[in-house]
């Protein structure tokens, strides 16, 4: 490690330099969203940008006093949780049997939703909710989501469950264990990392999901990102409670990513890097 | 009982994902594939027309609007990823290097990428607004003169990508990085020994055997890229006058916009065709290289 340091291209000044132009950058929208969120109208609109004022919470009050922004908040959650409890129920199984029988066709199969279009199926979806009067309940948008959680559980637990020794489970089953019981009692239990990796991640991908939820819900199912969008469609745009509803929508999501870091990094990089 | 599910516990446990794959995915595939075929507004009383390959001569043949999207949507993937690529190698470089506070800098750039892109994307938009945004003022320090940014024909695409590089970069980075650490260390080593330059270093050995993971990182990359939906959706809708309709939106507003089921359809099974191309493609770039 030490040699590569001496040999890197850039002088510290040169790359401090870089590292907190990159920084800025990278950091800005989030500070400037938060900014805007205290701002009144006024002060949004006033040019050039303040960067000091006297901030207050009215849009935050306005927010959740204008739409029924708790339930948005409600229903994301409810959508997003139970997205990834269901996909953890479906995927885990399947992804260990994949790694264990090195089953790559069905791997694949499940893959393959990771590359095809979303609307390919949105089409077919809506056609079919339409028709079980499903459209604008849950339920649909919880099986919609799980397309997008359950293949990344599985995406993630495969290389780590092929990590797992075989021996492990040999010497299981050599005690007379069956299959299932080594599976409940040896593997999922030492599997932590890989099940928090996955769910963490589904759970912000769900929560984040914004083309399925804006077809499938309706006044009584929206989620936040479709709240949020709906803010656009006011003649004047109300900028302020705009930033307001972006900071509460982003917040979980940003908290989330800076307690488990490690978790997160993993599962961003998973089936690019091996180890 | 036990006994059982443990001898068939091979087709047991994968069964209920790929029913679910099966109900979800594959059935809607098929379906979508048969309405490519016809003609149909979702009206009950009118049922779906077959018109066998009607539509896709028409949408290939005569639909100037499908060829302008898929123009676009080539013009802001190759862009966004190439952008991506190069900035992402150079911030992976600059985070491979011992600093005070790195951890934390590192976790913070892993924030655009999880940040819910339909929120983000509207701050970006008013940060592009063109009288109040911070945009304008930013470019106005450095004597460049206000832009339209997301308002103008010319200037929306190229907005939207650089939104796009913003929330991705660090993406790229984190692979790149991931493999900087990974390297054996060796040729760097030899290298030293031989008295290479930095630059020698970088382009003759840091590159080259990052090059695998760096290919695996563009392919994960374009796959996004080609079916960006939300940024682009929350902050033009496709507009000003289409200037930003991709493939994926055109698709939506055939779908959705106008029902036209049939031709959203055919369009659909084209674009996933499109997708499905550039995998292949790029995964054969990949073996070429590996080989």
């Amino acid at each position: 490690m030490s040699r590569r340091r001496r040999t890197h291209p850039l002088n510290p000044l040169l790359h401090f330099a870089a590292l907190g132009v990159a920084f800025v950058f990278f950091m800005f929208p989030f500070a400037w969203m938060l900014l805007s969120s205290f701002k009144t109208q006024a002060q949004i609109m006033s040019m050039p940008p303040q960067g000091l004022f006297k901030g207050s919470l009215k849009n935050y009050v306005e927010v959740f006093q204008g739409q029924e922004f708790g339930w948005f908040i409600i229903n994301s959650f409810i959508v997003a949780a139970s997205a990834t409890l269901a996909g953890l129920l479906l995927g885990l199984p399947a992804a260990y049997s994949i790694a264990r029988y090195k089953q790559a066709g069905i791997g694949f199969a499940i893959l393959v939703a990771r590359i095809v279009p979303g609307i390919t199926f949105l089409i077919p979806w809506f056609i079919l909710f339409t028709r079980l009067h499903m459209v604008d309940t849950l339920p649909a948008l919880v099986l919609a989501h799980m397309l997008v959680t359950m293949p990344f559980i599985v995406w993630v637990m495969v290389p780590f469950f092929e990590a797992i020794p075989g021996d492990l489970i040999e010497a299981a089953r050599v005690d007379g264990c069956t299959e299932q019981y080594a599976f409940a009692r040896i593997v999922l239990p030492i599997s932590g990392p890989g099940i928090i990796t996955g769910s963490i991640l589904a759970f912000v991908f769900s929560w984040n999901n914004f083309m399925f939820a804006v077809i499938l819900t309706g006044a009584h199912t929206k989620t936040l990102p479709v709240a949020i969008f709906n803010f656009i469609s006011y003649s004047e745009i109300n900028w302020g409670s705009m930033m307001a509803a972006a900071v509460i929508i982003t917040l979980p999501v940003l908290v989330l990513t800076l307690v488990a870091q490690k978790y997160i990094v993993r599962g961003l990089t998973a089936g690019a890097v091996k180890g | 009982m036990n006994r059982w599910i443990d001898r068939n516990i091979k087709w047991l446990f994968p069964l209920p994902a790929v029913l679910f794959i099966a109900l979800m995915m594959a059935f809607p595939i098929t379906y979508t594939l048969w309405m490519s075929f016809t003609k149909w507004s979702m009206s009950a009383v009118q049922p779906p027309k077959f018109v066998a390959l009607a539509n896709y001569a028409n949408m290939l043949g005569a639909d100037a609007r499908f060829w302008h999207a898929a123009g676009r949507t080539f013009y802001f993937t190759i862009a966004a990823v190439a952008a991506e690529t190069v900035l992402g190698i150079a911030l992976a470089m600059l985070l491979n290097r011992d600093f005070p506070g790195k951890n934390v800098v590192k976790t913070l750039f892993l924030l655009p990428m999880v940040a819910t892109p339909v929120a983000i994307g509207m701050v970006w938009l008013l940060m592009f607004e063109p009288s109040i945004g911070f945009m304008n003022y930013a470019i106005g320090l450095f004597g460049i003169a206000p832009q339209r940014w997301l308002a103008s024909e010319a200037g929306a695409l190229p907005s939207l990508v650089l939104v796009d590089i913003w929330q991705w970069t660090p993406m790229i980075a984190l692979i790149v990085l991931a493999g900087l650490v990974s390297l054996p260390s060796d040729p760097f080593e030899a290298a030293a020994v031989d008295g290479a330059t930095p630059l020698q270093v970088f382009w003759r050995i840091t590159l080259p055997m990052l090059r695998p993971t760096i290919i695996v990182a563009v392919i994960l990359r374009s796959i996004d890229a080609l079916k960006t939906f939300d940024i682009i959706y929350a902050m033009t809708q496709g507009g000003p006058n289409y200037a930003t309709e991709t493939l994926n939106l055109y698709g939506y507003t055939l779908g959705f916009g106008y029902f036209q089921m049939g031709a959203a359809s055919t369009l659909l099974m084209i674009f996933f065709a499109i997708v499905m191309g550039v995998v292949v493609f790029l995964n054969r770039a990949r073996k070429g290289v590996a080989a």
